[in-house]
């Protein structure tokens, strides 16, 4: 068993989805990702003892592109976060009424295939098929079940997949480019391809401009928050959770060790930028009324920070953006669900119209509560863990960037807790706040026990980590 | 020329039978005929022995009037596919001439016969005959609806502007065979270039612009949006699949083996494809008729095959030329198989008419936006393998400055593709739900099954070249 058997479990689960009909798709969607992430959990256990679960075969002769699986820490870390948040998002979904529910969860399961393939691809051209695939059917999540007016939507889903689709070409031509030295697009010969300084400026940026939109790093935001309160629940987790999340990655695995030269001549440029993003999103975050918008601008200072990590190119950046990347992908999940739960009863997203709700549900209040509180990094839930050795790597950098970037910390309370007080407090509203369901209840307890235990035990997933990021880092060093 | 004889034979077999009153039997004869041609090709291609008849035509051919390599029996076996997939939609697209039908069926086969003509010549005279087999063909296929003045005018545009650049053609064989004494492609390839007059350059410019005319590349494009749209719809797919890629693989082969000795000439055909692509895209953003924007989509399409003019290897880049050709005449077989069917009785080709198609007939949107997917250049589809070839293979070249236009190109491209997707999928049917033609559905999924298959599996088609 190999992890290509991740892949083949969620496409064809999509498939099967798809054909059970309307009736089964949401049960049938539950049962492949969950199967799917039992896989990658069996699979970790099998890589942990030293068993070969890569899969490698040649693909096309003439170009070589090479059908290559790899897992190491870092894509299996990634993977089980892609694949255990799937079957939680498909849970969320359970308690709305789709029309062509078939085809809304086969979408589901087709982009957690993409997006595991992206995180597992290490064959360049590989991995640029799984990263352009993923973008389809969210373009389409959000189009078809998105929220609003249709022609807004359309204007903002449009506008999201044309500045992701035109960063990653730049993208395919800076592989494509790259394969011109070393005739093959495997990752570990085009980190050893022979580029003079010109050339690895050049390729940085063009990488530089898939995953900036992707992320978003300021200035390549604008399409972020329009998409985010428009497309439905699902989509904004996948969006927020996952797959800016591969962009993240992609930096670790493929920009930084290509082109290291460049990464450390634009360090503070690039982590200038990034720590903008954090105040950015942070000072935006304040000022909104709907309650998605805050999230999204919310996410736009978190994923900023970690960013920031990366390019300091220390270990502990590293390092720190992996676990901010996990944690914060369970975070925000958590927290769009809860935003969602909000809007099935009272069926707004403003939040001048919400509150009152700690009265009518305590349950819900508290892991609503610990949600925000996982959010602005407090000791003992697991972005704390992230956002301390991501500060603490912008220290290494420059002590007034970790200072500015701190403020991410202070801001987040304070629009955080702001808008805990007016969804969950205040006066009882005329609108009744059932309690939240069984369901409901049981996806928000699974995030938060994995925030919580990684939070206070971070032990097992730092150790799985390290040794490929160390192993990236001499890539990445190999200029100093 | 036994696949000549026996394309041209089943175009009078189809001519015959409407005599002895066998209309219903004429498309599934055609098509089986079709089919076994091309296992025919498949065969040549693959067995060491290409003359598997034992007729030796293979050994002296027709005094080198036909070659029979790889790059000529691929594209064969491509234009037979296309046309067999054009004649299955025939019956139901002309279904109000029922009379006409043996025609119709039977001037796709000669243009098939010209195409193929066009693409195994190696005797500039047979090239000649084949080109204009080709055109005279779609002249009488363009003006074939002679109650709409569109139709009218598009026959009698085309033919104006083809027969003028058949002449351009002609004069260029004319100095080229002034130049060396020979019609032969090979002998003409031996010859030294230093101690050939410069006519044979000006010869072999006269021969790029009539071929760069017939493909619509900028600036020889003008006639392309109004033929393209005042022609019946089913010949519109004709022209922007089978006759666009015909040309141009002709186009390709000319050049190589003409081989000019002219500085700037390679420079010129770069320019000529940043421009096609450009326009093309430009243009097509701001249409609202389907036919046409596909018309449009398709100068920059061409653009794009310009591209596999730069190269280090030819093998290599004829396999490219060769990928990209069938991934996008599939995706424009698929494409036009759905606009035939949600068109077909509404006498345009707007926009509007593909609104809610998602909801009304969810197959034939779903093979539309998979086809657009294909051209745009979204991965697995085979379109983007075909664009990622040809970066390959300019960037091996060292024009990257090439690859940049080609890439903002795809971007805008993005464009008006997702304009019909949007319409598809997020606006409402002014309609009741229609049930599709049932070749029109066969047809489009035929054609993006395959298309998606050489996606996943390239290799498929790369090597029946290499």
């Amino acid at each position: 068993m190999d992890v290509s058997f991740i892949l083949i479990i969620l496409l064809f689960g999509a498939g099967a989805t798809y054909f059970v009909g309307d009736k089964w798709a949401s049960k049938a969607a539950l049962i492949f990702s969950f199967a799917a992430f039992a896989a990658s959990a069996y699979i970790t256990y099998l890589f942990s003892t030293g068993h070969k679960v890569n899969s490698v075969h040649l693909w096309i002769h003439n170009p070589t592109v090479l059908f290559a699986l790899q897992a190491d820490g870092l894509s299996l870390a990634m993977t089980l976060l892609t694949t255990l948040l799937t079957p939680i998002i498909v849970f969320t979904s359970f308690g709305n009424l789709f029309p062509k529910t078939r085809s809304f969860y086969a979408l589901i399961l087709f982009m957690a295939f993409a997006m595991v393939g992206t995180f597992l691809a290490v064959d360049g051209l590989l991995y640029y098929i799984f990263w352009e695939l993923s973008l389809i059917p969210i373009y389409f999540i959000a189009l078809l079940w998105g929220s609003g007016d249709a022609k807004e939507r359309k204007k903002a889903v449009v506008k999201f997949f044309i500045y992701t689709f035109a960063g990653s070409l730049f993208m395919l031509v800076a592989f494509v480019y790259l394969y011109q030295k070393r005739h093959s697009f495997l990752n570990v010969h085009l980190y050893s391809a022979i580029l003079t300084k010109n050339e690895q400026v050049w390729i940085f940026f063009a990488f530089f401009l898939a995953y900036a939109i992707k992320i978003p790093i300021i200035p390549f935001h604008t399409w972020q928050a329009n998409v985010y309160q428009k497309a439905p629940a699902a989509g904004t987790m996948l969006l927020s959770g996952i797959m800016l999340k591969m962009a993240l990655y992609s930096i670790i695995r493929w920009q930084l060790p290509i082109a290291p030269y460049a990464a450390i001549q634009y360090k503070y440029i690039l982590i200038g930028l990034c720590v903008a993003g954090v105040i950015y999103g942070s000072v935006l975050a304040l000022k909104q009324n709907n309650i998605k918008k805050l999230l999204a601008y919310s996410s736009l200072a978190h994923v900023g920070l970690i960013a920031a990590g990366t390019y300091t190119l220390t270990i502990d950046g590293l390092r720190g953006a992996v676990l901010q990347m996990v944690a914060h992908g369970f975070g925000i999940v958590g927290l769009f669900f809860a935003a969602e739960i909000i809007e099935r009863r009272f069926g707004t997203q403003e939040i001048s119209e919400m509150g009152g709700i700690r009265v009518q549900s305590p349950k819900f209040t508290s892991m609503f509560m610990i949600l925000v509180l996982a959010s602005v990094a407090l000791p003992g839930t697991f972005n704390f863990v992230g956002e301390f050795e991501l500060l603490y790597s912008l220290a290494q950098a420059n002590i007034w960037l970790a200072v500015i970037g701190g403020t991410t910390i202070i801001l987040g309370a304070f629009y955080m807790l702001r808008m805990f007080q007016y969804v969950m407090l205040g006066e009882t509203n005329a609108k009744v706040f059932k309690d939240v369901t069984f369901n409901e209840g049981l996806a928000l307890v699974l995030i938060l026990a994995v925030l919580l235990f990684f939070g206070i035990y971070p032990k097992p997933i730092v150790d799985f980590i390290t040794p490929e990021l160390e192993k990236t880092l001499v890539f990445i060093n190999r200029f100093n | 020329m036994d696949i000549l004889i026996a394309i041209a034979g089943l175009g009078i077999i189809c001519l015959v039978a409407e005599i002895f009153n066998l209309r219903k039997a004429i498309v599934p004869i055609t098509v089986a005929g079709l089919l076994a041609v091309l296992a025919f090709v498949g065969a040549k291609i693959f067995s060491k022995n290409p003359d598997i008849l034992g007729l030796g035509f293979d050994k002296e051919p027709y005094y080198n009037m036909v070659i029979n390599d790889k790059y000529a029996l691929a594209f064969s076996a491509l234009f037979i596919l296309l046309t067999a997939f054009l004649v299955a939609l025939s019956p139901e697209f002309h279904k109000d001439h029922k009379a006409k039908l043996s025609d119709f069926v039977a001037i796709k086969l000669f243009l098939l016969t010209g195409a193929i003509a066009m693409i195994s010549f190696s005797n500039l005279s047979m090239f000649f005959l084949g080109i204009e087999i080709l055109s005279i063909s779609l002249y009488i296929l363009a003006a074939s609806n002679p109650k709409d003045v569109k139709s009218n005018e598009a026959g009698m545009k085309y033919f104006l502007m083809g027969a003028f650049a058949s002449g351009i053609i002609l004069f260029g064989i004319a100095l080229i065979y002034g130049a060396t004494g020979s019609f032969n492609m090979l002998a003409i390839n031996a010859m030294d270039r230093q101690t050939l007059p410069s006519w044979y350059n000006i010869g072999t410019v006269m021969l790029t612009i009539g071929l760069m005319f017939k493909i619509a590349a900028v600036p020889f494009h003008f006639w392309a949006p109004d033929v393209y749209e005042g022609s019946p719809a089913l010949t519109t797919a004709t022209m922007s699949t089978l006759a666009k890629v015909a040309a141009m693989a002709s186009l390709f082969k000319l050049i190589t083996t003409l081989n000019p000795h002219l500085p700037g000439f390679l420079t010129t055909i770069n320019i000529v494809a940043v421009l096609s692509m450009t326009i093309g895209n430009l243009m097509a953003l701001k249409q609202t008729n389907v036919k046409r924007m596909l018309g449009f989509s398709g100068i920059s399409h061409a653009g794009y095959m310009l591209l596999a003019f730069q190269f280090l290897d030819l093998g290599f880049a004829q396999s490219n030329l060769f990928y990209y050709a069938f991934a996008y005449t599939l995706a424009g077989i698929a494409a036009f198989a759905v606009v035939l069917s949600v068109c077909g009785n509404k006498g345009n080709e707007d926009i509007y008419n593909f609104n809610g198609l998602g909801k009304t007939q969810p197959v034939m949107a779903a093979v539309l936006t998979c086809a657009l997917l294909s051209m745009a250049g979204i991965p697995i589809f085979s379109g983007f393998f075909g664009k990622m070839f040809l970066f390959n293979q300019v960037l091996d070249k060292g024009r990257l400055i090439l690859v940049v236009f080609a890439v903002i190109n795809s971007i805008i491209g993005v464009g008006y593709y997702f304009k019909l997707i949007i319409a598809m999928y997020s606006k409402e049917s002014t309609e009741e739900k229609q049930s599709v033609p049932f070749v029109y559905s066969v047809v489009a999924v035929i054609a993006i099954v395959i298309n998606i298959g050489i996606g996943i599996y390239p290799e498929l088609i790369l090597k029946l070249i290499r």
